[in-house]
Formats: structure tokens, C-alpha cells, sequence
């Protein structure tokens, strides 16, 4: 096992524990209608208005496989470097609630769709593979809703039947921080792939989360506990050291650990018991009588992959081939298709450094304070390129492109015009700046003397004067040249 | 046209063809002998009113190039008809009217016929005499107190005693050929995937077929060129060259190669059946067919397989009746203490014991000594047809183990009831397509058929096979009328 400076490792005593955690991650696939009907699947829609016969399960309404959703989730496989089944089964998951109407879910239990697969996580100290275990189509099941009425649950059927792909993780996973870059980069891959958009506040991705912790070295692994349904990254990570922590102290105190699934309270922040492994569901899988297997062909299985677009880490790596990017910077340009296609539009006709330079600072800065996703940014990329060429030659300078960069924050208005309206244009004509320059020394005739009789520090005072005086738009290499010439 | 409800189904479309009869005059016949004949409990639901109304309808602008031109027709009631009430014999759907057509019943109105109203069945199709229907039993025409055979018991009986020129059952373990068989008609079951499941409600989804139950072959042969089609809308209907089978009907049947299964001879089968099967040999023989021996090793293992699989299924597809969305619903404590009255008051005894075995078998730590067993067992079944159809073309069978039965005869005995389904049920199994023809009577005068067992999507064959056997056996109707006051 390798030593890291980053482990994350919970200690109690003498003892140091590891902690081991796999993700459960239900992604929902990105289609206009549901894995086996023809309703409409758009978020927040009035209840029950995408509701077919077949989502509401009436007597003898049968499913039929979306193609679409099937070529979603082998795009995926694909994307997750998996073994893509040619032959699944839709297994039926029995089980009674009000808004699972059929009394089962459709899914994939003993053959799924994808095979095992694998994601590389970027950590601070180096790379790591986490295992992908294999991944499965199912249905959503509606929402019960149980706070409108005190006597009665509400329930709306618009989520039955929307498709979602469970990406089951190994347990390869040991801290909070590398669970938060897993979805991170699971979310990024279907971004790329547009198989899910992985939008967490509207439920597009959530996980049940799988904690079990043991004395660092040992190689078997402790009983785990199951968190469900935990809705963001951030729950997920105080579920995490929650739940590993509960269960050091239950170690410690020598007990035992239940196999069991929990809930994570969200407002308490504590995972609590659901139900024992006594009580789990008997789910009765059994494959789905009214749905054949479903067999894909290798011809179909190319077609998809010749459809498949430059992915994070294949892009990652010409950013640093062909740019030559640092990691740090081709990583943050790469970990969402969106910032990526930006940045690739802004270099196409801008410098690459100055581009990387003002993205990942000026622009997620000022993006970070209004809120706002790079999708949503006032500055479109065309400008953004347009004010770096204003840098590169020397039209502004640096600090006056910062004053033309907040102005554009405003609306996206061309550079050039701002420039050119508020005079910002950098001021390089020698003559001029000789005559500002000679007429700061002047006002400053004491301190001249002291520059020159070995007060050199005093140099940076006067090219400040000058910058002042110019109203930041002087020439900055100039002034240090006629400076250094006049004093 | 004085007795309009003895006239076969292609002599009545022939009239209407010709304009002898008025779909006006035909549906009113049906109508008021099926009124006459509440006794046999054959309807669950009348539409008599609605269906005089589109006769009426009908013939204001009759479209004579219609397969059924103005002929009325009552479906079993596992259909869902749009607007008229389906209750598939339940409590739990006692008040459920569907939105929508089932592809079946739809492809029939297509072709011009007309909806009399809904027939009897077993509850969820889960029986053998029709006595599990929440509506109460069905008699059979042909004798009081008889069992019409089920789990189409109503459509058997309303075919037999002539309330509906024809009709539709549902055969998951031969639930259109043993009631066929009880009360003397024709009864098809179609190959798997050649008839649409979308709209029937399901009772266990890889066996379910729907198929025409008829009074004669040549009729039965006209409805199932109607009802086949290949449905998208069903992920098992399948994509093949149907044939008209009507107008491609033969009674040459020269040279056809016909098995006999050793293995059908079961223990306790009584002589009379023997003689039956020896009799269709004989007729069989008359048409010109060769006779080979066959055996089907794995027939023992067929009713325990399908007892096995038929119930899983059917704990699963009965699960959405819940009382949460539609149908019936018993209020409760809670949501599981309504789950538990509602399914405890809305299904009957039989569809209970049928969920309890189903949900049995499919249970962790059993579901491989059961259910993957039994799937196991289904393979073989399937392979010994298939090697049986490389040495012959059909196969002929016994319909049953015997004939008609008392009702409450065998309430008790579900075992007993069970083996009813002994020669139908394999045939489900494999997926094939099975007819059970009128072939003789039994001491008591009770019908008896035989079954013909035909190769998938080779309902021609089987159906010429049937007619050219029907004209051979020439059988005699005796049905009296005794219901009809």
C-alpha cells in the first residue's frame, strides 16, 4: 500500500483505522422519454402529467425498451473503459410501495448491460484507478409526498419510469476527498458524453453510499453499512465521516458492526439505522417475462463508439502535449466539457498562456462571485479572446485589462469599444512619456537626489508616480526604460 | 332466416356479405338469445344496448369488404374493452373501466364486428372450470350443473350455446382448448407471439396467448386471421409471415406426418379417452396422414414446471393490483394495512394460493431449487418438440383427461384440478400452437376433443389438419336448450 501524505486515516488510541468506501450511483439518463414508455421526462413538471399507462402500470400495458436510453448507457460504458455486455436481462426487483405501481422495478441484476470499467481520479499526489464495477439500466420509481396532508401521502408519478443507470463503484474508494472527485469525474465523463447531465439539486444524480472501515494494514475488509439516497457531494462526505467514525467507536468499544442500511439526516448530521440485514427486502428477481433479453451487435457497439467525443482524460492529455499546460491547469481547463469548450474557443485565435492565465483566474473569480456557470458567463469567449489579443500587443496593459475585464462582466461588450470609449488605450509613445516622466521628477526633485545617491528602492515609487499620473495607462516596459535613462 | 344463432360464423358473414341478413338482425338474434339465457352466467358485463346501437349503425353504411361485416361478438372478460368495464373475473377489478383497446379485441372491431359484451372467465384466468370468477359459476349448455371447462369457461359456454356466433379466450395452460374441449367447439392456441398481450390483462406473461374459440374450424381459422398481427406495442409479439389462413385452408392433408407421444399415455387415463385417441388415429389415418410413434420424455416433468413458473409470474403481475391507483380498495390503518385488506378481500381463494406459490418459488434460497430448476425443465420440454417436429409435421393428443366435470366436483382438490391441464400444458411451455377440435362423446354423452400440436407459426397446418378430421369425425352437437324457459 502506498504511503501518501494525504491518507485519510481516522485514529483512536493506538489504533489507526482506513476507511473503505464503493458508490452505488443512480445517473439519470439524459432522454426525452422514459426507459420503457413514450412519456415526457422534463424536471419539474406539474404531478402527474407525464404519466402513461405503462408508468402508472394499468392491466395489461406492456413495456418496450427505449433504444435511445440503451445507446445512452453503452456510450457511457464506453466513456467508464467497460466491457459492454452484448446480451442483457431486465430482471424485474419486487416490492410493494405507493409509487412503484408495477409492485417491481425493471432492472438488470444478474446481466447488466456494462461490465467492469474503470475511472482515473486526479488526487493531489498523483493518480488513482477506482474500479467501476459494472453499471445498469432501471427504472426510476415515482415520489411519495408526505408533508401536503397530515393524513394522506401524496404521490406523482411524472419520475415512474424514467431511466437511470446505477454505476456500481468496487470498494476502491478511502476518503471523503476521493469519493467528491469520483462523482466529480463520473459527472464530467457523462457531461462529456451528454448521458447524463448530472445535475444533483434536481436528482439527476445521487448515490447510496457503502462505509466500512478496518485497522490500517489489514487486508479483510469490516462489515459495511449502506447510506441511501445521499443528494450531494457534500452530504455525502459528512455521511462518510460520520458513519466511519461510528462504527471506529463502535470497534473500539468492542462491539460489533451490523450489516445494515442507513439513512443520512441531513439536518442532524448523523446516518441513522433504516433496517437490518433481518429486514432487507426479499426482492424476488426474476428476469422480466414481458421484455426480451437485449442483444446488441458489434456493429452497434462501433457505431456508438465512433460517436463518442474527446473524453476528460484524452483531453487532458494533448492540452499538456500540445499546449503544454501544467497538469494542475489542463485538469481544471478539462473537468467539465463546458469550461473545455470554452477555453477551446477563446485560444483558437488568442494566446494559450495568457488564455489558461485569465480563465482559471479573472474569469472563474469573477464567475465564482455572481454564481454563475461557465455556460452562464457575461463574456463570451470571442471577446475574451479578443482582450487578450489587446494584451499581447501591447494595446493595454495587464492592470488596465483587468479594468476593461470587469466592464465586460457587466454585459458582454467587444473590448475594442471599451478601449477605444474610455481611452484606456496603453500609452507608448516615448516622447509623451519622456515629458510625464521628466515632469514627475520635477515634482520630485528630493526624492530624485535620494535615488541617486543609492536609494535604488526608491526606483519603484517613481514608475508607481508615472502609472498614476498616466491614469495606468503608460507603457509599464517603457517607463522602466526612460526611468532608468532620466534618473 | 328463421334460426339466425345456428348459423356458423362464415354463413352469417356470408348472409351479410349478401345482404340476406342486416347486422341489425343478426346482433338482435344473439342479444335476445343471450338474454333468454342468464342461466349459464355466461356474461359478466351486457352491452346489448351499445351493440344493437352500432349494428344499427353498421348497416346505415355497411363496408362489406370487412372480414366480419356487422357481426356481433362477446370477448372473454380479460380483454380491456375502452369504455366497458374489465374485471378479469375479479372483485379487485370489479369497478375498473380501461382507457384504452386491447390490440386484439381492436384488430376485431377493425374488421367490422361488433361488441356484445364481456364473458365469464376464471379469476385472473387462474383455473380450470371456471368456479374461481367472482361473478360465480358458468353452466355449461351442455348439461345443468356441468363445469364449462375454464379458464374461458364463459367464452366456451356462450360459443356452445350459441349467445355469440364466436369468441376470444386466453390459454396460458389451456385455458381456450380444455373448455373447448368440455363443451364441444374448436379452440385455438396460437403459437407464442402471434396474438398481441397489449391490453390483456396478464395472468403469467410468457405463457399467455389469446386465441379464437369457434364452433367449427373453417370460423376458427377466419378470427385467428384476424386477431394475429404483429404488435409493437407487446416486446414478445414476433415479426413473421402470417397466412389468410381462412382463404389458405385445406382438408388435403396427404402425407402429413403425424406423432403420437407414447408419453401421453398417463396412469389413470380412463378408456374412454383411449379409445378417443385410437379413434383420431383412425380419422387421421383416413385423411391420408402417416401415423409415427413419438416420445416427448420430459412430459411428466410439464405440469410441475408450469405449476413453478405460472405462479411466479403471476405473484409478480398481480403485484400493481395494490388499491392504490384503480379498481377495488379496503381502507386500512396504514398503507400495508390497506395492501393487506384490499388484496386479502379483492382476490379469491385460488389467486391467493397462486400469489403465495409464486412469491414462494421465487424467494431467496429457493429460487434456484424452483424457479431456474423449472426454467431448466422448460428447456427440455421445448427440445423434445423440437426433435419430435424433425421426424413429424403435428402431433395429436388427447384435449384432456377426461370430460366435463360437476361443478364443486373438484373445488377442493386443486391437485386434482391441476392435472385437467395435463396435455395442454406443455404445449404453453414450448411456445406452440395447439387446437382442440370436438372429436367424440363419453358415456354420460359429454363432448371430447382432440388436440393437434403443430410446429411454431405453423397454425396453417394444424388448422388444415383440424378441418380435414372434422369432416371425418362429422361429430353431433347435442346441445337441448334445457337453460331457455
Amino acid at each position: 500500500m502506498s504511503k501518501n501524505k494525504s491518507e485519510y486515516l481516522i485514529n483512536r488510541h493506538d489504533n489507526q483505522y482506513e476507511v473503505v468506501i464503493g458508490l452505488e450511483v443512480h445517473a439519470q439518463v439524459t432522454s426525452e422519454s422514459k426507459l420503457f414508455s413514450t412519456s415526457a421526462t422534463k424536471f419539474g413538471a406539474e404531478p402527474n402529467t407525464q404519466v402513461s399507462l405503462v408508468d402508472a402500470a394499468f392491466p395489461g400495458m406492456l413495456p418496450v425498451i427505449n433504444g435511445y436510453c440503451v445507446k445512452q448507457a453503452i456510450k457511457t460504458g464506453i466513456g467508464l473503459k467497460a466491457k459492454i455486455n452484448k446480451r442483457s436481462v431486465f430482471d424485474r426487483k419486487n416490492y410493494f410501495y405507493a409509487d412503484l405501481p408495477q409492485g417491481y422495478q425493471i432492472s438488470q441484476f444478474k446481466d447488466p448491460i456494462v461490465g467492469e470499467g474503470k475511472v482515473i481520479l486526479d488526487m493531489p499526489d498523483g493518480q488513482k484507478e477506482v474500479g467501476i464495477e459494472r453499471l445498469h439500466l432501471e427504472q426510476d420509481a415515482g415520489k411519495s409526498i408526505h408533508d401536503l396532508d397530515p393524513k394522506n401521502t401524496f404521490v406523482d408519478l411524472n419520475r415512474s419510469g424514467v431511466a437511470l443507470m446505477e454505476i456500481v463503484s468496487k470498494p476502491d474508494l478511502r476518503s471523503p476527498d476521493e469519493v467528491n472527485a469520483y462523482i466529480k469525474k463520473l459527472r464530467s465523463i457523462m457531461r462529456y458524453l451528454g448521458t447524463c447531465d448530472g445535475n444533483m439539486q434536481e436528482g439527476s444524480l445521487r448515490a447510496d453510499v457503502n462505509v466500512s472501515v478496518r485497522k490500517k494494514g489489514s487486508k479483510e475488509f469490516g462489515t459495511r453499512c449502506e447510506i441511501k439516497n445521499v443528494n450531494s457531494i457534500k452530504f455525502m462526505q459528512m455521511a462518510i465521516e460520520y458513519e466511519a467514525n461510528r462504527q471506529v467507536d463502535l470497534i473500539e468499544d468492542g462491539q460489533t458492526i451490523d450489516q445494515e442500511t442507513r439513512l443520512f439526516d441531513t439536518k442532524k448530521n448523523e446516518t441513522r439505522s433504516m433496517r437490518s440485514k433481518e429486514d432487507a427486502h426479499d426482492y424476488r428477481y426474476f428476469p422480466d417475462p414481458d421484455l426480451l433479453p437485449l442483444e446488441v451487435s458489434d456493429d452497434f457497439i462501433e457505431n456508438l463508439k465512433s460517436e463518442i467525443p474527446e473524453l476528460p482524460d484524452e483531453k487532458k492529455k494533448r492540452f499538456i502535449e500540445k499546449f503544454k499546460l501544467s497538469p494542475y491547469e489542463a485538469n481544471i481547463l478539462v473537468s467539465d466539457i463546458e469550461t473545455s469548450n470554452y477555453f477551446e474557443n477563446v485560444i483558437k485565435k488568442s494566446d494559450v498562456k495568457l488564455a489558461t492565465n485569465w480563465i482559471i483566474g479573472e474569469l472563474f473569480a469573477a464567475l465564482n462571485e455572481k454564481n454563475l456557470e461557465i455556460t452562464e458567463s457575461p463574456i463570451s469567449a470571442g471577446n475574451l479572446s479578443k482582450l487578450i489579443n489587446l494584451i499581447k500587443d501591447g494595446t493595454i496593459s495587464g492592470k488596465i485589462a483587468k479594468i476593461v475585464f470587469e466592464q465586460m462582466m457587466e454585459g458582454d461588450k467587444d473590448p475594442q469599444k471599451i478601449v477605444e470609449e474610455k481611452g484606456l488605450k496603453q500609452e507608448s509613445d516615448p516622447k509623451a512619456l519622456e515629458a510625464l516622466i521628466d515632469k514627475v521628477i520635477d515634482d520630485n526633485r528630493d526624492k530624485a537626489t535620494e535615488y541617486k545617491s543609492g536609494k535604488v528602492k526608491l526606483f519603484g515609487f517613481f514608475v508607481g508616480q508615472v502609472m498614476k499620473v498616466s491614469g495606468g495607462k503608460a507603457n509599464p516596459q517603457l517607463v522602466n526604460e526612460i526611468l532608468k535613462k532620466k534618473l | 332466416m328463421s334460426d339466425i344463432t345456428k348459423q356458423s360464423l362464415s354463413e352469417l358473414v356470408e348472409n351479410i356479405k349478401g345482404k340476406k341478413l342486416s347486422s341489425s338482425e343478426v346482433t338482435k338474434a344473439f342479444v335476445e338469445r343471450s338474454e333468454k339465457s342468464k342461466e349459464l352466467n355466461a356474461y359478466i358485463t351486457e352491452d346489448y344496448a351499445n351493440a344493437l346501437n352500432k349494428a344499427k349503425k353498421f348497416d346505415e353504411k355497411p363496408n362489406l369488404d370487412l372480414k366480419l361485416p356487422g357481426i356481433p361478438m362477446a370477448v372473454k372478460d380479460l380483454f380491456c374493452t375502452k369504455d366497458l368495464r374489465t374485471t378479469a373475473g375479479s372483485k379487485i377489478l370489479n369497478n375498473f373501466v380501461p382507457t384504452y383497446e386491447s390490440t386484439v379485441t381492436q384488430n376485431i372491431w377493425n374488421e367490422g364486428a361488433i361488441l356484445m359484451g364481456k364473458l365469464n372467465c376464471d379469476e385472473f384466468a387462474m383455473g380450470s372450470s371456471n368456479e374461481t370468477s367472482f361473478f360465480g359459476n358458468v353452466q355449461n349448455p351442455i348439461d345443468k350443473n356441468l363445469v364449462p371447462g375454464g379458464s374461458s369457461g364463459g367464452s366456451s359456454s356462450a360459443v356452445a350455446a350459441q349467445l355469440t356466433p364466436i369468441t376470444i379466450g386466453t390459454d396460458t395452460g389451456g385455458s381456450i382448448r380444455q373448455p373447448a374441449s368440455f363443451t364441444g367447439t374448436v379452440g385455438l392456441k396460437p403459437t407464442y407471439g402471434s396474438c398481441s398481450r397489449y391490453g390483456i390483462v396478464a395472468f403469467a406473461s410468457s405463457l399467455d396467448q389469446a386465441g379464437p374459440m369457434a364452433q367449427n374450424v373453417k370460423d376458427c381459422a377466419l378470427l385467428q386471421e384476424v386477431i394475429s398481427t404483429y404488435d409493437e406495442k407487446d416486446s414478445t409479439s414476433i415479426d413473421f409471415k402470417r397466412n389468410e389462413y381462412s382463404k389458405e385452408l385445406t382438408k388435403d392433408i396427404k402425407g402429413k406426418k403425424i406423432g403420437i407421444p407414447k408419453e401421453y399415455r398417463v396412469d389413470g387415463m380412463p378408456k374412454e379417452i383411449e379409445d378417443l385417441w385410437k379413434k383420431g388415429i383412425e380419422y387421421a389415418k383416413d385423411c391420408g396422414a402417416e401415423i409415427i410413434d413419438i416420445s416427448l420424455p420430459h412430459t411428466n416433468y410439464a405440469l410441475p414446471t408450469y405449476y413453478i413458473v405460472a405462479p411466479a409470474e403471476a405473484s409478480s403481475n398481480l403485484a400493481r393490483y395494490d388499491g392504490v391507483k384503480y379498481g377495488f380498495r379496503a381502507e386500512g390503518e396504514n398503507l400495508i394495512d390497506m395492501y393487506e385488506k384490499t388484496r386479502s378481500e379483492g382476490f379469491g381463494a385460488e389467486v391467493q394460493r397462486r400469489i403465495m406459490i409464486g412469491t414462494y418459488v421465487l424467494s431467496s434460497g429457493y429460487y434456484d431449487a424452483y424457479y431456474l430448476k423449472a426454467q431448466k425443465v422448460r428447456k427440455l420440454i421445448k427440445n423434445d418438440f423440437d426433435d419430435a417436429y424433425e421426424k413429424v409435421d403435428a402431433i395429436l393428443t388427447p384435449s384432456t383427461p377426461s370430460s366435463a366435470f360437476k361443478i364443486g366436483e373438484k373445488t377442493n382438490d386443486p391437485v386434482s384440478m391441476y392435472l385437467n391441464d395435463i396435455f395442454t400444458v406443455p404445449v404453453n411451455l414450448a411456445g406452440l400452437p395447439g387446437i382442440s377440435i370436438p372429436a367424440g362423446h363419453d358415456a354420460k354423452g359429454y363432448p371430447l376433443g382432440l388436440q393437434i400440436i403443430g410446429k411454431a407459426f405453423d397454425e396453417q397446418n394444424i388448422l388444415n389438419i383440424a378441418y380435414a378430421m372434422e369432416e371425418k369425425i362429422n361429430f353431433k352437437k347435442n346441445v337441448t336448450d334445457w337453460w331457455i324457459k
